[in-house]
């Protein structure tokens, strides 16, 4: 099935690659460098636990193929995670090359190689199992969904997605950075998962204006949340409204689908310390490289200083060498303008994040994105009685199971927030729970 | 200062360092070009009636990336004209005078060898290598090999050799028998002053698994070759061993082999080499290689106070016996270092799967060391032999009570041993 048609000049294509892909003399040469480990520390800082020393072994090999599908055995995302992961905390981190101060197999990258590889010889691997009559209602059509969906066809279950945008594969594809996977390589990725066939997707649904849950349940014999967070928070103060305080997320999706002109942008203000705003940051900056608009400077405000910011170092040091600027212990008071944003009014904060008395100042601003977070989604299932809500996200067991017989949930809206490869992994193991539940008899067992 | 001036069966030469007969010894220029380059002498590539060559000629076998680790090749002696060669011999030697240059030789009729020698002779050779070890092509034309795998054959052509030649003669054994004592003592027989070894060993380098043909392929067919490089080099350093341990052998040997570098050349020289001849690294790396071989061995022979090459030739032959005379009561276990262990626990799985059974995953889960097994560890080598991390397994000898004895010992003399470990019986 052909997906969402894309923009073909939206702002996003403008990137390049951070880490371009392998040639195979590359990905021999680096693979031949993997120590293969027994029971490897790698594999166990993988939330797919996909069997990484074995992937490198057969691209070493030559049995590209085979590493391929040993990869998307773990983790049916495997492309997607393989540009988007932040190896640099997982698997890479915890290559036992860091031990001896040698620098760590690319893993990433070599996963990414096999991977490719897949979709461009047109690797297969998997086959939907023999039906068994049962089907399984998603909500949400993101990384969670599609890898409990991928799952689930497996065990010969039928799965319907309801999605309320209209496009498919979440934040993995209207949220990455577009230099580490663009939304079309997304979409080509779940093009090829969907090929196991048995996987429908509603499009425009709003629970409960467009179907209740009632319906839903009444029509599946279980169900898998995965709706994600809602829109980017923002901030409660004066100006908030100004033409150009936007939410960062919401900038990144623009980004992503449609063209981006910036006219009138010289400065670009980012507000959060997290791993979205670093990303928005970045993302500025390489529209900047790109002659998009007349930016000149990009610059992050924090509350906390650098030691403590919750985005992830490696992304920040690439952020500086891009020429991100920065002002920390920062606390916004204010936007400042008339009808759009001029600037940033703004109070140094101490090392205890308390406001110092008349430090404030601003900075000029043409646009200010808020990357302080995204609104939980929690209410959303207040409708169904058993499940538990603890600070807008859903509460589960370990396999994704909530409080309500026949309904688990994984990603974003169970976990608040975090990597694709944790939402694949919560996909897949409530998948495998879900087909335990059916074949014991569902809820008439 | 050490002295690297070597004697091998009469052929001095300034280092132990030798070009073996192959094709970076082909011709005068490649010859002058080594010489300048450092090394000692040059065997140079076996004359006899000029053949001609097939394509390709060369194969090879790497591991995880490296490629050469072993090589082959279906070269056969030169294709050059013998007036050329001579020529050039003699250019070289002019230029060179104090530099060894060996001809190596390979003809059938006794009037062939007399004339090749007198003209190698007067050409300016300081010795000459016979050869009677190359595995292809040749040995099919009655030669090479063919010579090498008979004692009679041999002892009869090192006979004519002996009787015209005046300048000292090597014999080229072939690693292409099941034991290498009766060839050399067929060459001491026929009078040779030396012997050389290990020539190529009889080889398929690999098949070409999409065309069916093995390699090097020639075409649709290939043919075996003969082969070489570092994967060798313990068959080599067993015949040398071999040979030179012998009590009635006792001429001086010309190792060959898989000589990669100072290391491996020090190894012959020890289990009993007077020099060592290089091809393959030769013509995988070029003749530069020879900087590090020279300063190498000249920084070794300094720190165990060897002052000439000659103090250390067969230090390491004492050490090699049977193994019914190893010493059984010796026991040693492998021990771990905590601090340098990255937790990759290669060990582990290689004792499980490999050895026995005597590492273990932590109690911890915690920690990736492994814990040893000491009274079931074997003493095998095996992790520290997979251990990617120098010096974190060390294998540490552990008193047992038990006087040294060995299995002959035991069966003659009733001497008692220590008890079997890791046979989890």
């Amino acid at each position: 099935m052909k997906l969402n048609v894309l923009d073909p000049n939206r702002a996003e294509v403008a990137f390049d690659d951070a880490k371009p892909a392998y040639s195979l003399q590359q990905a021999k040469s680096e693979s031949n460098r993997c120590l293969y480990c027994y029971d490897a520390p790698c594999i166990k800082a993988c939330p797919t636990d996909i069997n990484i020393p074995e992937f490198i072994r057969k691209i070493g090999t030559g049995n590209v193929e085979g590493a391929a599908r040993t990869i998307f055995e773990s983790n049916i995302l495997g492309m997607s995670c393989a540009r988007v992961c932040p190896v640099e905390v997982l698997c890479v981190g915890d290559c036992v090359y860091n031990e001896m101060d040698i620098p760590p197999i690319n893993i990433g990258r070599l996963q990414r190689f096999a991977t490719d590889m897949a979709f461009e010889k047109g690797w297969e691997f998997f086959k939907a199992g023999p039906d068994t009559g049962k089907s399984v209602g998603m909500v949400g059509a993101g990384p969670a969904s599609l890898a409990a969906a991928h799952r689930l066809r497996r065990f010969g279950h039928k799965v319907t997605i309801y999605e309320r945008s209209n496009t498919v594969g979440g934040l993995n594809t209207t949220g990455v950075a577009p230099y580490k996977l663009r939304a079309d390589d997304s979409l080509s990725e779940i093009e090829w998962l969907m090929k196991i066939g048995g996987i429908d997707i509603v499009y425009g649904v709003e629970i409960p204006k467009t179907h209740t849950w009632a319906e839903l349940e009444k029509k599946h014999d279980a169900l898998f949340l995965g709706f994600g967070l809602g829109p980017d928070s923002r901030l409660d103060i004066p100006g908030k409204d100004l033409k150009g305080v936007q939410g960062a997320v919401e900038f990144i999706a623009e980004m992503k689908a449609k063209p981006m002109k910036l006219e009138g942008v010289k400065h670009a203000l980012v507000i959060g310390g997290g791993n979205t705003a670093i990303d928005v940051v970045r993302e500025l900056l390489g529209l900047r490289a790109a002659k998009v608009g007349a930016l000149e400077t990009v610059t992050m405000v924090y509350r906390g200083s650098e030691a403590g910011m919750s985005g992830y170092i490696h992304e920040w040091d690439h952020a500086k060498e891009e020429g991100a600027s920065v002002s920390w212990q920062s606390q916004p008071v204010a936007f400042e303008g008339t009808g759009k944003i001029q600037s940033l009014k703004c109070l140094k904060l101490d090392a205890n994040k308390k406001p110092i008395v008349g430090s404030e100042f601003s900075i000029p601003a043409d646009i200010a994105l808020l990357a302080v977070g995204q609104a939980k989604l929690g209410d959303l299932v207040k409708g169904l009685d058993g499940i538990k809500v603890d600070k807008g996200t859903v509460v589960t067991d370990d396999n994704g199971g909530t409080g309500r017989p026949g309904v688990w949930a994984g990603g974003d809206c169970r976990n608040g927030g975090k990597e694709v490869v944790n939402a694949v992994a919560e996909g897949r193991d409530a998948a495998v729970a879900i087909d335990a539940f059916l074949k014991a008899g569902g809820r008439r067992g | 200062m050490v002295d690297l001036t070597t004697n091998c069966g009469g052929i001095i030469s300034p280092n132990p360092f030798w070009l073996a007969s192959a094709p970076p010894a082909n011709s005068g220029l490649q010859v002058q070009r080594a010489f300048e380059a450092g090394w000692g002498g040059a065997v140079w590539k076996t004359l006899g009636q000029p053949i001609q060559n097939v394509s390709s000629r060369f194969g090879a076998i790497g591991y995880r990336g490296t490629p050469g680790v072993g090589f082959n090749n279906i070269e056969l002696i030169t294709d050059r004209p013998l007036e050329t060669n001579f020529r050039e011999i003699y250019e070289t030697k002019k230029k060179f005078p104090k530099h060894a240059i060996i001809v190596s030789l390979m003809v059938e009729t006794e009037e062939e060898w007399r004339d090749l020698i007198k003209r190698s002779e007067d050409a300016g050779a300081d010795g000459l290598e016979l050869n009677f070890g190359c595995p292809h092509g040749m040995c099919e034309r009655g030669m090479g090999s063919a010579v090498g795998q008979e004692p009679k054959v041999n002892e009869r052509i090192t006979g004519w050799v002996m009787k015209y030649a005046k300048v000292p003669v090597l014999v080229k054994l072939t690693p292409n028998v099941s034991d290498i004592i009766p060839h050399g003592m067929a060459a001491k027989r026929g009078g040779a002053n030396g012997v050389s070894l290990i020539n190529t060993i009889k080889s398929i380098i690999g098949v070409d698994i999409d065309n069916f043909v093995p390699m090097p392929s020639v075409g649709k067919q290939s043919t075996n070759g003969g082969y070489c490089g570092a994967a060798v080099r313990p068959i080599a350093l067993h015949m040398t061993g071999a040979l030179a341990r012998h009590k009635e052998f006792g001429l001086p040997i010309s190792g060959i082999g898989g000589v990669t570098n100072w290391r491996d050349a020090v190894e012959f020289l020890l289990l009993g080499a007077s020099n060592v001849q290089v091809c393959t690294e030769v013509m995988l790396r070029g003749y530069r290689i020879v900087e590090d071989m020279i300063e190498g061995l000249s920084t070794y022979m300094e720190k165990h106070k060897f002052a000439k090459v000659s103090d250390m030739v067969g230090r390491a032959i004492p050490g090699f016996s049977e193994w019914g005379n190893l010493d059984m009561n010796y026991e040693i276990v492998a021990k771990i270092d905590s601090e340098k262990c990255i937790g990759c626990q290669l060990c582990m799985v290689a004792c499980h799967d490999g050895a026995h059974q005597c590492i273990h995953p932590n109690e911890n889960p915690a920690v990736r060391v492994p814990v040893v097994d000491e009274p079931e560890c074997v003493g095998c080598n095996l992790c520290q032999i997979v251990c990617p991390v120098e010096s974190c397994i060390t294998m540490e000898q552990v008193p047992n009570g038990f006087a040294p004895a060995s299995w002959n010992q035991h069966l003659n003399e009733g001497a008692k041993l220590r008890h079997k470990k890791g046979s989890h019986a």
